[in-house]
């Protein structure tokens, strides 16, 4: 009974969704029309997604977007092209809704693929271009993706001990073999519901491989957790789950990461959310999570040899400026220190360069000791 | 041929057995030559070279005269050319036919006792002797044409002339006898008609002309003279034809009116008639040549005449020493006992009574010395006196140049573009001797595009259709950097463009590299000033060019909005309901108004234009709008395919879409709906700007903005 209730709640929020993501296309349509009719110039404006317009929410603890706009003007040798795009799409998303479907990104550019009347030019040149479109009205309509019935290809793994239901699915995480779940683009309650969860934490680690290494020795099973990888920057559906698991289910959530610009650009995504996806952050940010390694130190704690060491190129040591400048890391003793760290050493360490150690050093000493000793950066 | 040449040498040899001529016996066969049979002789040194020459020389000698006549008598010139072919029925292989040229103007006529001397003697004028701008300056012209006609058919030149309103007509016909350089009179009567009624019924055209009173009407020729010579020649058009010099004479001289009535016959190809049939009833009115039944008319542009020009003594600075000889002689014998100081200032320009006794002085005589007594190594002194001394420049009232205006006006009714600059230079001298160079270009409408441009090139407002590349002006065109007005030229050429540039010398002396004034020679000065005169011009036309670029430019954004705007009327249709042709109207009318530069120059009235080019330098800028549309609209205009409202998109090809586009559809622009290029109206709209060119006073040498 309780069951049924629920969904026939999340059945009628899904539909509110979808009659105000309809709603907001139709008021931008309506603009357009009568901008038109009135004489004058139609535009849609479209945030603007730059660190330019990002705003540190230093209360919140993420990144968010700010008032920035542009307008996009069809009277404009520029954009009148994704002007009209932009018209084309919205389009497109209202069938979507309309026939309660959703589309690959791939998908949507086929969607609104054809060649302009009295042309022989196409709507689309390329996939990228309709993307970019895509990603724009997000931020114009102010809808999430998923509400646009879009979604991204699935690139992220899950294991642990949780019990969830995936469209209607029941979905044991124990019981993944060496593949693991992989996680959807979309995430949200009406697609996948936690039935059940006995872990105490998260440990997402950064790419599938260390991630295998992790399932093999059952990790999960011995310290009650659930693990997860996102291949190496997390799309959206992983971050949105990581954040699901943190918020719905109170596991703090953990971040094994390589010692390098790119791994601590990569925690500070998950943590802070990410300037292109700033509109997101108050649904995909993580302020909670922990940076768990691999530190700077960990070259001398762990007792590593030369042979791990990833000389930093040009490119890093300017990474690693940035990312120090970064303002929720500016005034960060901790990750000052580590960033001082990591150029002091001059080369990069990754995950798996624990495994000159032992096999199964990193599952079985370095993170449960950490956990233990709660040596993390925040 | 070493053959030959061995038997040409040893022949000698053989008739070495005769005496050899002696002084005495050469004596008894020199004897004087007259200029008559010299020039009989060699009579390609006056353009006789070859059949189709001699037609066209005979042609524009006697043309050349009637025009020099009228003006010195103030008459607008109003010139009929009529060319009979005499065998018509001859086979088509034939090289040459004979014809009879007749020309007839309504000059001031000639006193039957000049009739002789003008016609039957070579070198016998008034033009010779002096410094003044005319057409002819040597007196050859008409009596060589008329030997010539003798020499090839034995027939006399027949002419009629009325010196005086309402008296008769002198009937003469002569012929030149080449040994005594003296005309022959074998016909001499008085009679009543002039112009001569024959004429008006020569073929279906000339009747249809007369009738409408555009052709020899009888009160449009108080006085005047008609010349016929019958000669062996070659009619045939193209490059240098009689056709081209009548149309660019027309071109230099627009305040004469031609009527040019070509055989009935042409020699071998027969090409299509270049200048599109206008409506008979327009031809005796129109302002632009126009060709009715085979009668070519080249109407007046301007109703002016050209300013009356003075004659000049020479210029110290512009005679040789052999010269200056001569002339001390010549006024020994005029004025007995007059002084070298007298002489200087009387025969001479620009030489004042201070700068004669100063000139007296620095060759050691006194100012009292007679200029019978001056040696020749005095007047050699003189000479270097001269070289040295300064002295103003000679007096330049003695040109009449075309006019910027005039220019235009004749540009405009012989040549077919949308855009003339003309410009006129101030006079400048060489070797002592005044002159002024006017240049003037057409661009587009419809010359051909991708040839190089055509020189058109004047001295003394007659054209000059041989030796191109020998002439100066050749060169200077040649020398100016055309890329520098969005012009393609190939290194050391031509520009190459629908392009036309003219280029007319007026000067009292035109220095021609031969006698039959084919080419200018080349001086420095005189390249000079043409190049000047050709940037000038260059200028406006790049400014133009540039202008009609941010037109096209504009035109493109246009397309880039047009195309997307059918689309996006659509989407919203999809998402909103609302009406998508009001949508893709109202947008349709924004993209207009915001592209609005690419329609300035396709209006109808062609008034924004005005308003838009007044920003330019456009003095001496003409442009016709009209003869824009064709080419900027094949650029610009988006064929808007008819916006299909169900849904699915025509799929029209771009020129598909524009035959398409008719003017009730709601997508079709004014401009496509155009009528062919050279419909009534743009004929209109040609007599309109002709018209426009023509108004005005005629001391408007600034070329004030026509449009």
């Amino acid at each position: 009974m309780a069951k049924q209730k629920t969904a026939a709640a999340t059945a009628s929020s899904k539909k509110d969704r979808d009659a105000a993501t309809e709603k907001k296309i139709v008021v931008l349509a309506t603009d357009v029309a009568k901008r038109s009719l009135g004489g004058r110039e139609p535009i849609v404006r479209v945030p603007t997604r730059a660190k330019s317009n990002t705003i540190w929410n230093k209360k919140k603890g993420i990144l968010q977007m700010g008032d920035g706009a542009q307008e996009r003007q069809l009277f404009n040798l520029g954009q009148a092209k994704s002007f009209m795009q932009t018209m084309l799409h919205s389009s497109s998303i209202k069938d979507l809704i309309g026939a309660e479907k959703t589309l690959s990104l791939r998908g949507m550019f086929y969607k609104g693929l054809h060649t302009v009347a009295g042309t022989k030019e196409k709507t689309f040149a390329d996939q990228d271009e309709s993307d970019g479109i895509l990603e724009d009205l997000e931020v114009s309509l102010g809808a999430l993706r998923e509400e646009l019935h879009i979604f991204a290809k699935k690139a992220g793994t899950m294991v642990g001990n949780i019990t969830i239901i995936d469209s209607g699915d029941e979905i044991d995480c124990r019981r993944m073999g060496s593949g693991g779940y992989a996680i959807p683009s979309i995430v949200e309650p009406d697609v996948i519901k936690f039935k059940k969860c006995d872990a105490k934490f998260v440990l997402h680690v950064e790419k599938n491989t260390v991630w295998s290494r992790f399932n093999e020795d059952r990790f999960w099973e011995k310290h009650n957790c659930i693990l997860t990888e996102g291949g190496g920057q997390p799309p959206r559906g992983v971050r949105r789950l990581l954040r699901r698991l943190n918020e719905e289910l109170g596991l703090p959530v953990y971040c094994l990461l390589d010692c390098d610009p790119w791994g601590h650009y990569i925690y500070s995504v998950i943590k802070q959310g990410s300037i292109s996806l700033a509109f997101e952050s108050e649904r995909l940010a993580i302020p909670e999570a922990k940076y768990l390694g691999i530190r700077a130190s960990d070259y001398r704690a762990c007792g590593l040899t030369d042979d791990v060491q990833i000389a930093l190129n040009d490119t890093d040591i300017k990474r690693a400026r940035e990312i120090a400048a970064y303002p929720w890391f500016e005034g960060h003793k901790g990750w000052q220190r580590e960033i001082e760290g990591l150029l002091n050493n001059g080369f990069k360490m990754e995950v798996e360069s624990l495994i000159t150690k032992d096999i199964s050093y990193v599952t079985e000493t370095y993170v449960p000791e950490r956990l233990k000793k709660k040596d993390w950066l925040d | 041929m070493a053959a030959k040449e061995a038997v040409a040498m040893a022949e000698p040899k053989k008739k070495s057995v005769a005496p050899r001529a002696d002084a005495e016996s050469m004596a008894a066969r020199q004897r004087d030559i007259s200029v008559s049979e010299f020039f009989a002789k060699n009579r390609h040194l006056l353009g006789f070279d070859n059949p189709r020459k001699a037609m066209l020389t005979t042609v524009k000698e006697a043309v050349d005269n009637s025009l020099d006549a009228c003006e010195e008598a103030g008459i607008l010139p109003e010139i009929a050319v009529i060319v009979e072919d005499l065998e018509p029925g001859r086979p088509a292989t034939a090289k040459s036919s004979r014809y009879r040229v007749t020309i007839i103007d309504n000059g001031p006529g000639i006193v039957r006792k000049q009739v002789e001397n003008i016609f039957g003697r070579l070198l016998y004028g008034s033009k010779f002797h002096r410094l003044k701008m005319s057409r002819g300056q040597q007196g050859i012209g008409i009596s060589a044409a008329g030997m010539y006609g003798l020499i090839t058919t034995g027939r006399p030149m027949t002419i009629f002339t009325k010196p005086k309103a309402g008296q008769p007509t002198h009937h003469i016909e002569l012929a030149m006898n080449t040994k005594t350089n003296r005309a022959e009179v074998n016909f001499d009567k008085e009679v009543k008609e002039f112009p001569p009624k024959r004429f008006r019924d020569l073929t279906p055209g000339t009747r249809a002309l007369a009738e409408q009173g555009g052709f020899l009407t009888e009160s449009e020729f108080p006085t005047g003279t008609s010349v016929s010579i019958e000669l062996d020649g070659k009619y045939q058009r193209g490059r240098g034809s009689v056709d081209e010099f009548l149309e660019l004479t027309a071109i230099a001289n627009p305040h004469a009116r031609f009527v040019f009535v070509p055989p009935s016959r042409v020699t071998e190809d027969e090409e299509p008639d270049v200048l599109a049939a206008a409506e008979a009833g327009a031809a005796a009115k129109a302002t632009v040549t126009t060709e009715t039944n085979g009668v070519i008319v080249y109407p007046r542009g301007v109703q002016e005449l050209p300013p009356e020009t003075k004659e000049i003594q020479p210029h110290p600075k512009g005679i040789e020493l052999g010269i200056l000889l001569q002339m001390l002689k010549d006024y020994e014998l005029a004025e007995k006992g007059g002084t070298l100081y007298n002489f200087l200032q009387e025969r001479f320009c620009r030489v004042s009574a201070s700068t004669a006794s100063s000139m007296c002085d620095a060759i050691g005589v006194s100012s009292r010395a007679k200029a019978g007594d001056i040696e020749p190594p005095q007047a050699e002194k003189l000479y270097k006196v001269f070289q040295e001394s300064k002295l103003a420049p000679p007096p330049t009232d003695c040109l009449a140049p075309i006019g910027v205006r005039q220019m235009l006006a004749g540009m405009l009714k012989g040549v077919r573009a949308e855009f003339y600059a003309a410009s006129s230079r101030e006079a400048e001298v060489y070797r002592g001797r005044p002159f002024q160079i006017e240049a003037a270009i057409a661009f587009g409408g419809e010359l051909p595009g991708d040839e190089t441009a055509r020189v058109i090139r004047f001295a003394n407002r007659v054209p000059l259709l041989f030796q191109q590349s020998a002439c100066s002006s050749f060169k200077a065109v040649v020398e100016t950097a055309w890329k520098n007005y969005n012009l393609s030229q190939p290194r050391g050429t031509l520009p190459v463009g629908p392009l036309v540039i003219m280029i007319h010398m007026a000067s009292v002396w035109v220095p021609f590299t031969s006698e039959s004034k084919e080419a200018i020679a080349d001086y420095d000065e005189i390249r000079k000033e043409m190049k000047l005169a050709l940037m000038e011009c260059g200028r406006k036309l790049g400014t133009y060019l540039r202008k009609r670029q941010k037109m096209r430019r504009e035109g493109e954004r246009r397309d880039v909005f047009e195309r997307y705007i059918g689309e996006i009327a659509k989407a919203i249709n999809a998402i909103t309901g609302d009406d998508p042709k009001a949508i893709y109207e109202a947008l349709l009318k924004q993209a207009k108004s915001r592209t609005a530069v690419a329609d300035q120059l396709l209006d109808e009235d062609g008034k924004v234009v005005k308003e838009d080019l007044a920003e330019t330098d456009d003095e001496g800028v003409l442009i016709i709008p009209d003869a824009i549309a064709p080419a900027v609209a094949a650029a610009t205009s988006t064929p808007l395919a008819p916006l299909d409202l169900d849904g699915k998109a025509k799929a029209a090809s771009k020129r598909g879409a524009r035959k398409a586009a008719e003017p009730k559809a709601a997508a079709a622009p004014k401009r496509a709906a155009k009528p062919e290029p050279e419909s009534a109206a743009r004929t209109e709209l040609r007599a309109r700007a002709a018209k426009a060119a023509g108004r005005g006073k005629a001391g408007g040498e600034d070329g004030a903005r026509l449009f």
